[in-house]
């Protein structure tokens, strides 16, 4: 049975076929986001050995690594954007991405995340929203909906969720955009972008964790969390005539900021040529 | 190889920069120059007192060179940057002091696990937590050692003087790159900004090692092996095409994960142990003074090696059989060679800025019968010879 998905699933060729198949509950949103950033690269006609991928720690950390066929970088928790930072200097020709989750990007690394859409360095992240901590069991996450239900939240979440694009739009990124699993084409198209675009690049996907989140929220099958999203969705342009107390709750989609800025190691590099030239150091 | 196969433009670069010849600097700038000569092109780290001058040095001298100053948004990110670029092929340093290098350990563990080249200069500062922040001290011994979680071997160099910092600098830098493996220079906030006389060497004077890299595909593939025998994998560069995975979760030979078999866990970290344990040539380093016919040893490293020194000449003088060794890699210790000298010596006196670190060390290779003792002091004032010299006279 599996030898014939494999056989007929034409993004296979980007993947590690022997740590296949993936660890991923079925119905995790993870397997969309793989499908969605795969569909991307093959587009674009991105060879895999331009590219680079990088994770942190947790269910979503996985989607790509160790599965993508490319150069994989596991790092540890949070630490995903900082290990990348690095990597991009080494090889600012090279593309390199990371994918991970909200509990990775945002609560233990955020500081990573937001400083590196400040120095707009050419990485394009795809975070992984799905409201919790899936791999650790399900606890509450600074993206986990105000109310909702978890296993270190057993009474309701008194917290307020992170608004993670609009955090990194605001902190100077080159692109954002936020779409859901349940709007695939619009976010293959995003991630293209997000890979062409010069400068730091967030796509935010709201995700379903049926096992960790919907369980514990009256959404046991991945679809009603899909029909959730669909039903909650609010296009960016629509959600500019919201107020606060209707936009609450919702998931605002769409492009949130796509703009020109210098960008981190082609302005180093840059440096570099006016303190050679400075100091004559030029090849004589 | 200086840096990525581009050896002698360095070299004119470096030459061209850098007379060689007599200079009065810093050992923070010294360590940054023997950084620069080693071949490190790339430079993360966060600003702390007492190692700030090295970060100041390289954002200053890495341009020129062609290479990369970042500033990271604090210490977990600059290591992080660090491992992430010693993975494109680069030579990586930074420097901190004990708060920053509290924050290092997740990732410097990460290296270890990744077998990831890299170098981290922890100018000691006293404390506990902050402590006193501009006042030196050798209080990090331990942290250096195990600071990281897990089973987990570790090399670290300690220099002893602003010259010395600048060769100390060069080794960890051979020894990192040789042995595939992360090295702590564990350095101190007094020698740190003490000005003294230094040589800057020729370029060509200083031998420069570069990492094993993959001689075939086959050997690619394989990033966590142990092709040659020497528990040294070649590594498989970002950017080559070889697809490589690096994970710090246990992986197998061709770096797949796999943490639920015993024995793939049982085998790689017993051969990243057999690395250091089996390549000692490459790192162990101490010197002796007076040891021939020594009656008494001082053993003693860093910034307290040195009146260590002066106390042994002036005791020597007043006839006592005094004599001194200092690690100059102190992790591994170099215990094999402190038993056999303990068995000529009634008596081992430890000096050094803090209440007793590397005498734990000593103690673990000294039989009960001979006098061990302590000379400690801390509040960021170096010991003085009268100090130590005390000592001697008291076990004479
Ligand atoms: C320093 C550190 N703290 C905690 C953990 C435990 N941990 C592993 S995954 C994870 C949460 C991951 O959540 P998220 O990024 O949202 O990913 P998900 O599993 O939900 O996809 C945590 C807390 C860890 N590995 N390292
Ligand atoms: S626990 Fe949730 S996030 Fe993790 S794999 Fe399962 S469904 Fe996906």
């Amino acid at each position: 049975m599996a030898k014939e998905i494999y056989s007929t699933y034409p993004m296979v060729k980007y993947l590690r076929k022997e740590a296949l198949p993936t660890a991923l509950c079925p119905g995790c949103g993870g397997g969309t986001v793989l499908n969605a950033f795969a569909n991307a690269v093959d587009q674009l006609k991105i060879d895999p050995r331009d590219l680079v991928v990088v994770s942190g720690i947790g269910c979503s950390a996985w989607i790509a690594s160790p599965y993508f066929l490319a150069d994989t970088l596991h790092t540890t928790h949070g630490r995903a954007i900082a290990f990348a930072t690095g990597v991009k200097v080494g090889l600012p020709d090279k593309k390199v991405v990371v994918i991970s989750g909200d509990g990775d990007l945002a609560s233990i690394g955020g500081n990573h995340l937001i400083h590196a859409a400040r120095r707009n360095i050419d990485i394009t992240v795809i975070l992984v929203n799905n409201f919790i901590y899936g791999m650790t069991g399900g606890q509450v996450a600074p993206t986990t909906p105000f109310g909702a239900r978890t296993t270190t939240s057993p009474y309701r979440n008194i917290e307020h969720p992170l608004q993670i694009s609009e955090t990194v739009a605001a902190a100077g990124a080159s692109y954002v955009a936020r779409w859901t699993t349940a709007h695939v084409y619009q976010l293959i198209e995003s991630i293209k972008k997000a890979l062409t675009v010069k400068g730091f690049s967030l796509v935010e996907v709201i995700s379903q964790c049926p096992v960790q989140f919907g369980r514990r929220n009256r959404m046991k099958e991945p679809a009603e969390m899909l029909r959730w999203f669909l039903k909650d969705s609010v296009p960016i342009s629509k959600a500019r005539n919201m107020s606060p107390e209707e936009l609450e709750g919702k998931f605002v989609i769409g492009e949130l900021v796509n703009r020109e800025r210098p960008e981190f190691t082609e302005e180093l590099n840059k440096l570099i040529d006016e303190v050679q030239e400075h100091f004559g150091l030029r090849e004589e | 190889m200086i840096i990525r196969g581009d050896e002698p433009e360095q070299i004119r670069l470096l030459r061209k920069l850098y007379k060689k010849g007599n200079y009065f600097m810093q050992g923070n700038e010294a360590v940054a120059y023997g950084a620069l000569f080693a071949g490190c092109r790339f430079y993360a780290g966060y600003p702390i007192t007492p190692s700030s001058e090295i970060a100041e040095t390289m954002a200053k001298e890495l341009p020129k060179l062609g290479g990369y100053y970042l500033q990271m948004e604090d210490e977990i990110a600059s290591i992080a940057a660090m491992v992430g670029a010693s993975w494109t092929g680069f030579k990586v340093m930074t420097a901190t002091a004990g708060p920053g290098f509290s924050l290092m350990q997740e990732n410097l563990g990460y290296a270890v696990m990744t077998e990831t080249p890299l170098v981290l200069v922890d100018v000691q500062r006293s404390g506990p937590s902050t402590g006193q922040a501009t006042k030196g001290a050798q209080g990090d011994f331990f942290q250096a050692r195990w600071g990281t979680h897990g089973d987990h071997p570790i090399i670290a160099v300690s220099p002893t003087s602003v010259e010395d910092s600048f060769w100390e600098t060069v080794r960890a830098f051979n020894i990192a790159e040789k042995l595939r493996t992360p090295v702590v220079v564990l350095f101190d906030g007094i020698i740190a900004h003490a000005r003294e006389r230094i040589r800057i060497p020729d370029p060509e004077e200083v031998e420069v090692t570069y990492r094993k890299l993959p001689a075939n595909e086959e050997e690619a593939k394989l990033p966590f092996g142990d092709p040659h025998g020497d528990g040294v994998p070649p590594m498989p560069l970002f950017g080559h095409g070889y697809f490589t995975h690096v994970t710090g979760s246990t992986h197998k030979e061709n770096g797949l994960r796999d943490v639920y078999t015993p024995e793939v866990h049982d085998r790689l970290v017993r051969r990243i142990h057999r690395k250091i344990e089996q390549n000692k040539h490459v790192y162990e380093k101490y010197e002796e003074y007076f040891t021939d016919d020594a009656e008494i040893l001082v053993v003693s490293w860093g910034v307290t090696a040195r009146p260590s020194l002066g106390a042994v000449l002036k005791a020597r003088e007043e006839g006592i059989k005094v004599g001194l060794f200092v690690p100059k890699t102190v992790h591994p210790f170099p215990g094999e060679r402190v038993r056999e000298l303990s068995k000529k010596v009634r008596a081992i006196l430890v000096p050094e800025m803090n209440l007793g670190q590397l005498i734990l060390e000593v103690q673990r290779f000294v039989n009960d019968d001979v006098l061990l003792k302590g000379v400690n002091k801390i509040g960021g004032v170096p010991l003085t010879v009268e100090e130590i010299l005390r000592e001697i006279r008291g076990v004479a």
